[in-house]
């Protein structure tokens, strides 16, 4: 996909030769190498492995160290899961987050595929400017907008609407979608699209019937980046949303759930659990695209 | 009429309708394509950093048009211990953090560079922490944190018998301010350690050979080939880690909320406690807005570390 010229190809070869040039025992490679590795693995699991077994104690294991071991669960329990999503407003939380992320990608991959072909293909004067100034765009963070945006969300009369959101997430994932996608439409060859010209192809149809389909992986990698960024997104939501209902799941489970000095662990835990499934799933039937497009972009 | 007509007659082929014409007429095609990206960048991006700006020089409050007071805000953000206590942290957090994130990140990219089993599945592993949204592991986080049921105290007085006390992670300044750290660092590591080893998979091992038959040692190979091949991505990777540390929000909204006593704000939850829960959407901007010559430094940072690896380039083709 996105090949770095400058390594020469090297990219698989790589992987292979370090065995050949360590010529030290098995022992030590266990030390050096397994150990930490297995330390960095446990570290960065133990959270989701501790959120889990959190969600599934019942309340008198869940404060009982002395009696249970807290790193099992004895009698494993439903109860904070049918708690949220009988009790509250989960499941209403979870379809806002899946329409709204799903409509923030579908504009960002519609706005960002024709600017990416406008830049990359088109090249009209000044091409390299707007690239860089929506590369640019990538580097305002959300946390200096969101003050302003609000104002300006209010003005418009979208405020505390799923447009809000839908509206304002493509500000960040536009500059990304289009960054990956020009990267991919230059590893397309610009003679398919001369020769697409020469049959009397219009432009559009030559972006709909020959770039896209190239380009699927790319699609496929924009969009799932788009999905999860959007899924991940809190600051937008926490300030342009205020009636319970239409809140997103970060966001709801931060300031809906917690409620009062007790706060219900078993049920954030719950919360927090089925709130990263649907992203943990997704990101593991892509996992590849996740990898190339994180690797392509840095690369670019 | 009769014009119509004319041109009906000289015309031979058939054309395509005057939709497709206009489409395929290239400066209305490219501006046709830009229009969706950049109108929406304009209405949402660049509209929002002029207004926040202008917003930041008002005495606006939500609810009612503020009017033009000139440097105000800064002036009294300036002699306000609670907005130089968060400028602090906020560097503070962004140095340590990714100094840790760098460090750990790094050399978890070089044990995943050498030959192991399963080497895709560890990977998709280990982007677990990165994929999962920042607020529900910082949840999680503050379950482990937890003054009375903390795992961690747990593991550490009644396991290993290292301590008599539980700790106290959240309740007081320092203790809650490495916490944050530390949740940031574990979410950072695998975007980091993922890019560079990107980065060093790149580098041709025939340099690692020929390293090794001059007797180099390991320090050696990593010191003058790993290192200086890896800079120009580490120069990429960190200008983007040092931007979204530094404007954080989530993990300390969710873990500490700024407490105890104000004391773990970062300057982008400081604007959101005195712009948008206080009201004060002027002084919020002013706080926000005191963010930028930082992102500046870094955005200049990255510009030039870019132009350092086009000179590299450069001189490798000479």
């Amino acid at each position: 996909m996105t090949d770095v010229p400058a390594g020469g190809g090297s990219t698989n070869t790589a992987s292979a030769t370090p065995e050949q040039l360590a010529w030290d025992s098995r022992a030590r490679r266990m030390v050096t190498i397994y150990l930490p590795l297995a330390c960095f693995v446990i570290i960065l699991l133990f959270p989701f492995y501790w959120m889990a077994i959190t969600a599934f104690k019942p309340d008198s294991e869940l404060y009982d160290y002395k009696h249970y071991n807290p790193f099992l669960v004895s009698s494993p329990t439903l109860q904070h899961i049918k708690h949220l999503l009988f009790e509250t407003a989960y499941p209403r939380w979870l379809t806002t987050t899946m329409g709204i992320s799903l409509a923030a990608t579908v504009v960002s991959l519609f706005a960002s595929v024709l600017a990416a072909y406008a830049i990359q293909r088109l090249r009209f004067r000044g091409s390299q400017y707007v690239g860089l100034a929506i590369y640019l765009a990538y580097l305002v963070p959300p946390s200096i907008l969101f003050i302003p945006l609000a104002t300006t969300v209010y003005q418009l009369g979208l405020f505390d609407t799923p447009f809000a959101l839908i509206l304002t997430y493509p500000t960040f994932l536009v500059p990304f979608c289009t960054w990956l996608l020009i990267g991919y439409f230059k590893s397309i060859p610009y003679e398919l699209e001369e020769c697409a010209l020469i049959d009397g192809a219009t432009r559009l149809q030559i972006l709909r019937r020959i770039t896209l389909p190239l380009a699927i992986p790319g699609l496929i990698s924009a969009g799932i980046f788009s999905f999860t960024l959007s899924w991940n997104e809190f600051i937008y939501a926490l300030a342009f949303i205020q009636s319970s209902e239409k809140k997103t799941v970060p966001v709801a489970i931060l300031t809906e759930l917690v409620s009062g000095d007790v706060y219900q662990w078993g049920a954030l835990m719950a919360g927090s659990l089925l709130g990263s499934l649907p992203v943990a799933i997704f990101y593991s039937f892509f996992v590849d695209y996740y990898v190339s497009s994180l690797t392509g972009a840095v690369k670019e | 009429m009769t014009v119509a007509t004319m041109t009906d007659w000289t015309r031979v082929r058939p054309q395509p309708s005057w939709l497709a014409r206009l489409f395929d007429h290239k400066p209305f095609l490219v501006f046709a394509c830009l229009l969706p990206a950049c109108g929406l960048l304009l209405v949402f991006l660049t509209y929002p950093l002029g207004l926040g700006i202008w917003l930041a020089f008002t005495d606006t409050k939500i609810g009612r048009t503020g009017e033009w007071i000139g440097f105000e805000n800064f002036e009294y953000l300036m002699t306000d211990p609670q907005f130089w206590s968060a400028v602090f942290f906020s560097v503070f957090y962004t140095a340590v953090a990714t100094f840790g994130k760098f460090g750990l990140g790094l050399w978890l990219a070089l044990l995943l560079n050498n030959h192991l089993p399963f080497k895709s599945l560890l990977r998709a592993i280990i982007l677990l922490p990165w994929i999962v949204p920042t607020v529900l592991s910082a949840i999680a986080f503050w379950w482990i944190y937890d003054p009375q049921f903390s795992i961690l105290s747990y593991l550490a007085v009644d396991v290993l018998h290292l301590r008599t006390k539980y700790f106290d992670f959240l309740s007081t300044t320092w203790p809650a301010r490495w916490s944050l750290v530390a949740a940031n660092i574990w979410r950072g590591i695998p975007f980091v350690a993922i890019s560079l080893l990107a980065g060093l998979q790149t580098i041709s091992p025939s340099l690692y050979e020929a390293a090794l038959l001059d007797g180099s040692t390991a320090w050696q190979r990593f010191r003058y080939i790993t290192f200086p091949l890896l800079l120009p991505i580490l120069a990429i990777v960190m200008t983007f880690s040092i931007i979204f540390t530094f404007t954080d929000f989530q993990l300390v909204y969710a873990i500490t909320r700024g407490g105890p006593i104000n004391s773990t704000h970062l300057m982008a939850t400081l604007a959101f406690q005195r712009g948008i829960s206080g009201g004060e959407l002027g002084e919020g901007s002013a706080i926000a807005v005191s963010m930028i010559p930082f992102l500046i430094f870094a955005t200049l940072f990255s510009y030039f570390a870019l132009a350092r690896r086009k000179w590299q380039q450069g001189e490798a083709n000479d």
